[in-house]
């Protein structure tokens, strides 16, 4: 025999409560999609300490106590294979004129290529810093190149830049390096 | 011209669609009764206009027309024809019209078959098909129209990625599609007897071949992708929890949970609503499936863009039916009643007892993979990968296989475990005993652990449903669950084995070096350029000797560059024994041979090698668990038939009798 | 990134965008990329390790599978890090203070991620509850 027995009425609407959250969660990434980029979570941090032997005879190295010297640094991540970083060169020049102490960490490079590359796109470094293993990079939390890191004259880490630095970019730059200084 | 005819053709059948739905569900009203006589024909012309349009996108794809834009996307002149003809659903445009001309073809086959249902609750079924139908027709007229044409023409297309030239992936998409496909129809089954509130066994019967269709082309469909990724991908992995895969495993979990329970209703007239709420659910998942891969909204930046409009368009869709579906459901729930009552220990307990498992399964995958989203939308980032879902997952999954080596031995309604005891106490002791000989061993994780020692006595314990019987008169479904729940065992089997007894090995290797991997020996004896039609390879060969004394066989992998897009890939080498498989793989060269100065003779070679002991098993059961589905198909299929006849000769003999 | 396109192409045959892109990038020279540890207990230990974390590149695979430079770096960085006789957990935290929650597959009990550990809890209790309802009346069976 059957009996009449059902199931009580919220769970009745449960499905259909849970399909509407569904619906409403992927509108929201449908029409916000987040940042897909993956940032440092050191920024706000202190800089770790690193000691970087020299990418180039004849240059000095990156040893990670120069960017604490009272000054605001950028510190940008490149290396010679990379495109992007052909892109942002003329950026990284235009601030290098502008007076802004640059520090570059090649990553996976070697001198050969790197010289050819510094030669082909100028070169705005102070220092270059080979990344052979590419361990310094880890410890900063970048995942790519090119990116950019301004440090503030404590050696805090204030900003992270994804991605090659466009012109559009270099007022924002500017102004947080202006910051970092305050 | 051929593409315009295409065109038309797919205007007309969605013209029929729409006439399918409101002859259906003005057919269900007293004043409509006269249009219910047309829905069963137009949805048989709906379902051959659509494969004719179709065959008219296979025709300009096989010419290679290249003043159709689909085509001068994703097509070359200089294709095999093989590959041109799978270009035509290789692509969202080519793929939504094969979906759609297997759903009219599926509805019209079913207009022409299905005499068990009442009437009205067919009429209800073939419009809520038509409906399902008439959303998909939409999208593609408005938002992806195959037969676009392009002016000027150009001189030659895009070609296709070099990983899509493949035999295997060409036909694995389709595969998914009629499970899909399937599963719509199993779920306008349920909205028909929604409507008319004819929830019952005939309702089960009628939809239960679907939905073992559908299931069957699902499994067949994971169990292929799955070994595809294996060997494709070169690190030996063959399940990663990925999004996309997910998407693949929740329409299959649902089905298998809809597959047991419309046996009960089926058998014993119970568990109406679950029954009919399930079949709302498995097609729920493979549209929130579709929705998540073709959208991008979850896969990573480098695979996809996200494509709202795409998007949005599958989620309207998505919102109409299971929405609408999740109403009806509410709605008219509190008229289905759950029908029989049985006591826990019994056929019914057991396959409750599977269903509940088999949900929550998939409300962990379901909520795993959508998490990152939940993350993202609050402004933060997580990843839900293998440590999550492998042991959420076994929490449910362990008490589930338990209960699958008892239920098929209990009778319906009402059983005892004194009854069923004494034949489970082979498995049991075979349980033990594995878990012994597994705790002396030693090193190995809790979940391998437990599929080892649980595998085994499960495969034993599926076999006893055969016991005492007369293997011959067996019918075919009982050999069909038999070999089904079998194969999961073997599949079990596999995936434990795999992950405890894995030996991984990477090296640098010279020619001439010997790697052990193993009871393997593996020497590297030369590496040395190979070409394609359109790659450059390196070819490595090795020589390969199982144990002391075997036979020495050649392993030859190879790192493949394409150049037309510029592509690199892995050609893993696979030797196969009874016992497991030798995985091998070429990475480059390695460093510090160039910087040393030396000569290429001495260069050294990256080498990853694996034995994975009884890996294979874990497809074979796959296999074995889908020709359990097609066995049960079969027989079920078979006495329908016989039944209909006989019911004929009936009516015939009644005939000849009046007169 | 091979490895997602590949799965996305198994699932829907999506028109592929392209060729994953490749960067003219050298493979990760880190010296323990593509070597594995002396030590098998420590090597499988880092192993197991190296599979629950997230490639940062190629976003949708574990640093143990991937071939993406990156990931080389990363495997190395664990292999050495255990070597020294660091724990996994160490070198876990490690990582998500530099990357956050997303490198690590194993979401780990915070604010953010309670949800996915109350699910399964709260999937436990409607199963024995739908259960217990299910079968609580088993005198009635005639």
């Amino acid at each position: 025999m059957s009996t009449q027995r059902t199931a009580p009425r919220w769970a009745i609407w449960l499905p259909l409560a849970l399909f509407l959250g569904f619906v409403a969660l992927v509108m929201i990434g449908l029409y916000r999609p987040a940042d897909r980029v993956v940032t440092s979570a050191l920024v706000g941090k202190p800089m770790p300490h690193f000691n970087l032997p020299p990418a180039l005879p004849g240059r000095p190295g990156l040893d990670s106590r120069v960017l604490a010297n009272g000054k605001p640094h950028l510190v940008n991540i490149f290396a010679s294979w990379c495109i992007p970083c052909r892109v942002e060169a003329p950026q990284l020049a235009a601030l290098a004129k502008a007076g802004v102490p640059i520090e570059g960490i090649s990553v996976r490079d070697t001198p050969e290529n790197l010289d050819t590359f510094l030669e082909q796109n100028g070169d705005p470094f102070q220092r270059i810093g080979a990344d052979d293993d590419g361990k310094v990079q880890l410890a900063l939390g970048s995942s790519g190149v090119p990116e950019t890191y301004v440090v503030d004259g404590k050696g805090m880490i204030v900003y992270q830049h994804i991605g090659e630095i466009r012109p559009e970019h270099v007022a924002m730059l500017i102004e947080k390096l202006q910051e970092a200084q305050e | 011209m051929i593409a315009e005819l295409g065109l038309a053709a797919l205007w007309l059948a969605a013209a029929l669609a729409g006439l399918q739905l409101v002859a259906g569900s003005l057919g269900l009203t007293a004043r409509g009764a006269s249009l219910a006589a047309a829905v069963r024909p137009v949805a048989v012309m709906q379902g051959a206009l659509g494969l004719l349009s179709f065959a008219c996108l296979v025709y300009v794809f096989s010419v290679t027309d290249l003043s159709v834009k689909l085509i001068a996307l994703n097509s070359h002149s200089m294709k095999p024809l093989v590959f041109k003809v799978a270009g035509s659903w290789g692509n969202h445009e080519g793929s939504m019209l094969l979906w759609v001309t297997v759903m009219g073809l599926a509805g019209g086959f079913m207009a022409l078959v299905e005499k068990r249902l009442p009437e009205r609750t067919m009429l209800a079924t073939l419009a809520g098909q038509a409906f399902v139908s008439l959303g998909f027709y939409a999208f593609l007229l408005f938002a992806s129209n195959p037969f676009e044409r392009l002016s000027p023409a150009p001189a030659e297309g895009n070609g296709l990625n070099p990983l899509l030239q493949d035999l295997g992936l060409a036909f694995h998409p389709p595969t998914l599609y009629l499970g899909y496909v399937g599963l719509s129809i199993a779920f306008s089954f349920a909205i028909g007897a929604m409507v008319t509130r004819e929830v019952g066994p005939a309702f089960a019967k009628a939809m239960r071949p679907w939905v073992l269709g559908a299931w069957i082309f699902l499994t067949i469909g994971i169990t292929a992708g799955s070994y595809w990724a294996y060997y494709e991908l070169g690190w030996g992995g063959w399940w990663f929890w990925d999004p996309v895969e997910n998407a693949s495993l929740m329409p299959w979990l649902a089905a298998t949970a809809l597959l047991h329970s419309a046996g009960v209703l089926a058998a014993r007239n119970a568990l109406r609503a679950w029954t009919v709420m399930l079949g709302v659910v498995a097609f729920s998942m493979s549209m929130i499936g579709t929705f998540l891969v073709r959208s991008g909204i979850l896969t990573s930046v480098h695979a996809f863009a996200v494509d709202p409009q795409r998007g949005t368009f599958i989620l309207v869709l998505l919102a109409i039916y299971i929405g609408g579906a999740l109403t009806l459901f509410g709605l008219r729930a509190s008229t289905v009643t759950e029908g029989e009552r049985f006591a826990p220990i019994s056929r019914e307990g057991a396959l409750v007892f599977n269903n509940v498992m088999l949900s929550a399964i998939l409300g962990i995958v379901l909520f795993g993979t959508l998490y990152p989203l939940v993350a993202e939308a609050m402004g933060a980032k997580v990843s839900v990968g293998p440590p999550y879902f492998n042991p959420m997952g076994a929490l449910f999954t362990v008490p589930m296989l338990v209960v699958l080596a008892v239920g098929p031995l209990l009778r319906w309604r009402r059983d005892s475990f004194s009854r069923v005891g004494r034949r489970l106490v082979l498995p049991g002791m075979l349980v033990l005993a594995g878990a012994m000989a597994l705790l002396l061993m030693g090193g190995i994780a809790l979940l391998p652990f437990l599929g080892l020692a649980l595998s085994v006595g499960l495969a034993v314990a599926t076999l006893l449903p055969l016991q005492n019987r007369n293997l011959r008169r067996t019918p075919l479904a009982v050999w069909g669950m038999v070999i089904a729940h079998f194969g999961v065992a073997v599949s079990l089997f596999g995936m434990s084995s795999e992950s405890a007894f894995s030996v991984e090995k990477l090296v640098a290797a010279r020619p001439g070096d010997v790697t052990q991997v193993g009871p393997w020996a593996v020497k590297l004896d030369a590496v040395e350029p190979v070409a394609g039609p359109n790659w450059t390879a390196l070819e490595a060969r090795l020589l390969v000797r199982y144990g002391d004394d075997g036979k020495v066989m050649r392993l030859q992998p190879q790192s493949r560059s394409f150049w037309a897009p510029p592509q690199q890939t892995s050609e893993s080498a696979l030797l196969t024994r009874w016992n497991g498989q030798l995985y091998a793989v070429l990475g480059g060269e390695a460093p510090g041979a160039k910087a040393a100065g030396l000569g290429r003779a001495d260069s050294r070679w990256q080498l990853r090698l694996w034995w994975k002991p009884f890996a294979p098993l874990i497809w074979i059961g796959g296999l074995l668990i889908a020709l359990g589905g097609l066995l049960a198909l079969i027989g079920r299929v078979a006495a329908d038939l016989r039944r209909i006849v006989a019911k004929d000769k009936i009516v015939y003999r009644r005939e000849r009798q009046g007169r | 990134m091979r490895r997602l396109a590949v799965m996305a192409a198994l699932l829907l045959a999506f028109p592929l965008p392209g060729a994953p892109a490749r960067a003219q990038e050298e493979q990760s020279t880190a010296p323990y990329a593509y070597r594995q540890l002396d030590d098998p207990a420590k090597e499988a230990s880092a192993q197991d390790l190296m599979e629950t974390l997230r490639c940062l590149q190629c976003q949708g695979q574990s640093i143990a599978d991937s071939d993406a430079p990156i990931a080389g770096s990363m495997r190395s960085l664990v292999r050495e890090r255990i070597a020294a006789g660091e724990t996994p957990e160490q070198i876990r935290t490690w990582l998500i203070e530099r990357y956050g929650d997303y490198v690590s597959y194993s979401p780990q009990l915070t604010g953010l991620t309670w949800p996915l550990f109350a699910v399964p809890a709260i999937l436990m209790l409607i199963a024995f509850l739908l259960l217990r309802r299910r079968f609580s009346s088993r005198g009635e069976v005639q």
